[in-house]
């Protein structure tokens, strides 16, 4: 057995499920960059 | 229950044609919610002041999730292997979202007792949560992605690195917009956390699935696949693992490599404003990084920040080069580079900021990277078949190394004579602080940790035939029934 070509409703639900996680991911990098920066800019 | 027989590992295989990229999101929104656990900084001073506490209590409830953590893994491993993905991530979000709900019940309580119900919330509930989620999604990833398990593995566990970079500034956020005292700001953050947490790991517990028996990736063939050389298409339960010299070589692997991750990340902070420091005509220890002190405490804070991208992002980075490279290779690079790093850092980090950071960043990303990369080690060494309770008896090391870390780096540091340097808080007063070469000790020591675990990670062998599976056992489940049928 072996994977099938993925539908397009398929690949609707992994864009979806991968925007959830990546909502807050995206928080999380844009606050931590912004704090790193206070490193090189005091 | 019938109501829950969705969480059934039968009701969890997936359908033909269902895309393995729905797993690894799944995976990341239970590591991003426990990954938490590493922000529990935010409120800590909330929670002393509420509670009149110092830190050693405070910092307790931390100390007994963590042990918890690798307590409920070790013990709980085989049934989660056994009941499958879904069953265990859900058992983590009822555990996770009550421990908060127990915890913020403590922190409204107030007082010693209060105090004592946060530890069974968030320590002991909250943390077999930790333990049960941190391991849920591995043997799944694995299984799923045969051709690229440091890949999957690196994804899932960079998200623990990643929930604490998420639940940091959501927190702070949160208590701002309740407002009032520390106690109710800490309360209503539990509770909110408890909600948000417990609904994004439901979004895992639904989407995730175990493949059907017998599947591979379409361009993968298992037949046709040459595996490297530690690598066995054998199966070893995780009661036999324990017995092998493997298994004890990799703990130490482990144990040594978080040891000294710990080391630097248990004192960051303060290490960068120590290392960069010269001694006035007053003698007085000033920053050669800005004048202002409170800018040179600002600017820590960002190297904080920076090594926790460093850390998420090795997670991901190495792991996947791991497929590439070798698990083998890989760990004498974490390990015998780290202690590189180290040494450097011991006799020439307080050069250039730039070098000290980059050197500081490199073995950060190398801590994060042991982690991820572990899984399909023991995936290699022992097979797919309870990777899962072996992976969660080998988190004793983590438990372990984090005593270990602390005490050595804070032993060394208590040990040194400090001299004076500007107190921030009162700018015509002084403070004791250290300089560079008060971490010298404590950084050769840890070359010397990392160079135990170099050692330990070039005896790991094939692991012998006579600790392999007999019959034909393809996973925990099969194992489970292949039991069943015996008894």
């Amino acid at each position: 057995m072996s994977d099938q070509q993925t539908g397009s409703d398929q690949r609707l639900e992994i864009v979806l499920a991968w925007t959830v996680v990546g909502i807050p991911f995206a928080y999380g990098i844009y606050n931590s960059v912004k704090a790193a920066l206070d490193l090189f800019t005091g | 229950m019938p109501a829950l027989s969705f969480l059934d590992r039968a009701h969890t295989v997936a359908r033909p044609g269902y895309s393995r990229w729905l797993i690894p999101p799944a995976a990341l929104a239970i590591h991003f919610s426990i990954g938490q656990a590493y922000a529990t900084s935010v409120y800590k001073g909330q929670l002393q002041e509420h509670f009149d506490a110092g830190h050693t209590s405070v910092g307790l409830i931390f100390s007994i999730a963590i042990v918890v953590l690798g307590l409920s893994a070790a013990l709980f491993g085989t049934w989660v292997d056994r009941v499958g993905p879904r069953k265990t991530m859900f058992t983590a979000a009822c555990c996770w979202a009550s421990g908060f709900v127990v915890a913020a019940g403590g922190v409204a309580l107030g007082g010693t007792l209060g105090l004592w119900v946060v530890y069974l919330g968030y320590g002991v509930i909250g943390g077999i949560g930790l333990g049960l989620g941190y391991i849920s999604p591995v043997s799944t990833l694995i299984k799923w992605f045969p051709d690229r398990p440091g890949l999957a593995t690196g994804m899932a566990i960079m998200g623990f690195g990643g929930g604490a970079m998420i639940a940091s500034p959501l927190s702070k956020k949160l208590m701002s917009v309740y407002g009032g005292d520390a106690g109710h700001q800490v309360t209503m953050l539990f509770l909110t956390l408890a909600a948000i947490y417990f609904c994004f790991m439901m979004f895992g517990v639904f989407l995730v699935r175990v493949p059907a028996p017998g599947w591979h990736p379409v361009h993968w063939d298992p037949a046709e696949h040459k595996p490297k050389k530690l690598q066995t298409t054998a199966h070893v339960s995780a009661g036999n693992a324990i017995r092998t010299p493997q298994f004890w070589l990799l703990w130490v692997v482990l144990m040594c490599n978080t040891t000294a991750g710990i080391g630097i990340l248990e004192n960051a902070g303060p290490m960068i404003q120590d290392f960069f420091r010269e001694e006035g005509a007053d003698g007085i220890w000033r920053s050669t990084l800005d004048a202002d002190p409170v800018t040179v405490a600002t600017m820590a804070g960002g190297f904080v920040a920076l090594l926790s991208v460093g850390n998420m992002a090795g997670r991901f980075l190495w792991s996947t080069c791991s497929d590439f490279v070798g698990r083998k290779n890989i760990y004498m690079l974490y390990l015998g580079g780290g202690a590189v790093m180290f040494l450097i850092l011991a006799t020439a980090g307080s050069t250039s900021v730039a070098l000290f950071v980059l050197l500081c960043m490199v073995i950060v990303s190398f801590y994060g990277a042991g982690f991820a990369t572990v899984p399909s080690y023991l995936r290699d060494l022992f097979g797919t078949f309870q990777v899962g309770a072996i992976h969660g008896r080998l988190l004793t090391a983590w438990s372990t190394a984090g005593i270990l870390g602390p005490l050595i780096i804070n032993g060394v540091l208590d040990s040194q004579t400090p001299v004076q340097g500007p107190d921030p808080e009162n700018p015509s007063g002084t403070v004791d602080v250290l300089t560079a070469s008060d971490y010298a000790l404590g950084l050769y020591i840890m070359v010397g940790v990392l160079a135990i675990g170099f050692v330990c990670n070039l005896l790991i062998k094939p692991v012998s035939e006579r600790f392999h599976e007999t019959g034909n056992v393809t996973d925990a489940a099969d194992g489970a029934r292949s039991v069943d049928a015996h008894s």
